[in-house]
């Protein structure tokens, strides 16, 4: 273990905050990179899954994208890319990679998250009166959240793993200290980068999951404890709401 | 695409080395979930302990833990052993939830069924259980195939050699078709992989309805309950 106490003695070194890479800035790069991926990807692939959702329609090549994308190697795709758009556009081709493969699993949390709801719910809407833009607005989002989240978070830990590797072609972030220590055999740079690494994608982890709670409406507890009936909490919390619907338009 | 045809040797070299690297932990990775995913469905305790384990282990990026592992386990950094445990893991941690929900799945009747018939309960796993969860713990060794495949290629940072050298050389040497064929290849494999998945499960799996039949077995099912 002594490899291990002397990856943190690297980690906790004050040289950390100074240098040509720094561990703060390596950190921001990372999150920079991923944040900024992630949202154009939510962009462009949630109202994507909830059109897919709502219509019933092209889930066959939803479904077939989100099965591509998992067969896409991460690394191959970043090298290409910036091969494609030039070594002067690393950043934009690196982004452009990361994009690419957030896309299937927030669009496949998207329409999952809309597919899910029990049809008697959206019929419901509609018995009350609701417009199609209200049964999306007022069943359809706020009942699909959770499954959005999910998807946007798994989004965000495949492109965390990604960014590590995108320091091969110089991006920076904390995969530098690894892609850097291979050839200059500095294990405890490599292993201290590692642990940085870890302890990042676990933090997000961990707040994507408490964002996934915060975003599943009060009373929906859509598969948590028993998987077998989904539905039936989800329901009656969305029935209460269309009962008030209904309420609010009698009065 | 003459680079493709002038090198048509490297690429089925490096593609059987990748598929020999993928192969095993992909089969690992099944013999290890399935009593691992037992055990998850078991007991709440283990259910718990292994479900969080896997989930922390999933989220750990590739390039950190083929650093993680050779300090723990002793191996080399630059070794095949490291990128196949690093596989294994990850195949095992996608393969453990799909185990352990097809077996939440079976109706408990057609336990209690297999109970009254006199079925002990290492019979009833063999005879009834692991049959009726064959088909969600095949889709799950589908996704992990796949995304095993694709993942092998990280390997060549680790200096194994397989398909992600074809990345590396062609970034190095500035031949975009070295590294599109790269990624063509890995997504080919993958997909030929998952096909014969398929074709295996249903060749062992003859019980389980096709796409279409499947509907309209749902629907008699439904009109006829």
């Amino acid at each position: 273990m002594n490899l291990f106490a002397d990856a943190f003695a690297w980690l906790f070194s004050p040289d950390r905050l100074t240098g040509s890479h720094p561990l703060p800035t390596a950190i921001a790069e990372h999150l920079f990179y991923t944040f900024v991926s992630v949202a154009i990807a939510a962009v462009v692939a949630v109202p994507l899954g909830y059109l897919v959702g709502h219509t019933r329609r092209g889930r066959d090549i939803a479904v077939a994208l989100a099965g591509a994308g998992r067969a896409v190697p991460s690394f191959g795709l970043i090298l290409l890319l910036v091969l494609v758009f030039g070594v002067l556009h690393k950043p934009a081709a690196a982004i452009t990679a990361f994009v690419l493969l957030a896309i299937p699993s927030i669009l496949a949390g998207a329409y999952t998250g809309i597919e899910a709801i029990d049809r008697a719910v959206i019929d419901a809407g509609r018995a009350v009166g609701m417009t199609q833009w209200q049964v999306f607005r007022k069943i359809e989002v706020p009942l699909s959240l959770p499954l959005v989240m999910a998807g946007i978070r798994s989004a965000v830990l495949q492109v965390v793993a990604t960014v590590t590797l995108a320091a091969y072609v110089g991006l920076g972030g904390l995969g530098f200290y690894i892609i850097q220590g291979v050839p200059l055999r500095r294990f405890d740079q490599i292993l201290g980068g590692a642990i940085a690494v870890v302890i990042l994608a676990l933090v997000l982890d961990g707040i994507f999951a408490l964002l996934e709670r915060v975003a599943t409406p009060r009373g929906v507890t859509a598969g948590r404890r028993n998987p077998s009936e989904p539905h039936r909490a989800t329901n009656k919390e969305v029935m209460e709401q269309i009962e008030n619907y209904a309420v609010e338009q009698i009065n | 695409m003459t680079w493709v045809a002038n090198n048509l040797d490297l690429i089925a070299s490096l593609t059987a080395a990748h598929l020999k690297q993928s192969a095993l932990p992909i089969i690992l990775g099944l013999l290890i979930s399935i009593p691992l995913g037992w055990l998850a469905f078991r007991y709440r305790f283990t259910r718990g302990l292994i479900l969080t384990t896997s989930g922390l282990l999933y989220t750990i990026p590739s390039l950190a833990l083929f650093a993680l592992l050779p300090p723990l386990l002793g191996i080399s950094f630059l070794s095949v052993a490291n990128l196949v445990i690093a596989l294994t893991i990850y195949a095992v941690a996608i393969m453990v939830r799909s185990v352990a929900d097809a077996l939440a799945s079976i109706d408990p009747s057609v336990r209690s069924a297999a109970a009254a018939m006199g079925y002990g309960s290492w019979r009833q796993f063999w005879a009834v259980e692991l049959p009726l969860a064959g088909p969600v713990i095949l889709a799950g060794l589908r996704v992990a195939a796949v995304s095993t495949i694709s993942l092998a290629t990280v390997g060549i940072l680790i200096g194994v050699e397989n398909l992600g050298y074809l990345f590396t050389n062609g970034l190095q040497r500035r031949i975009v078709p070295e590294v599109l064929a790269g990624v063509i290849a890995v997504m080919l494999i993958a997909l030929i992989v998952d096909l014969l998945l398929a074709a295996i499960g249903r060749l062992l799996m003859p019980w389980v309805p096709g796409r279409r039949s499947g509907r309209r077995a749902l629907q008699s099912h439904v009109v006829n309950p």
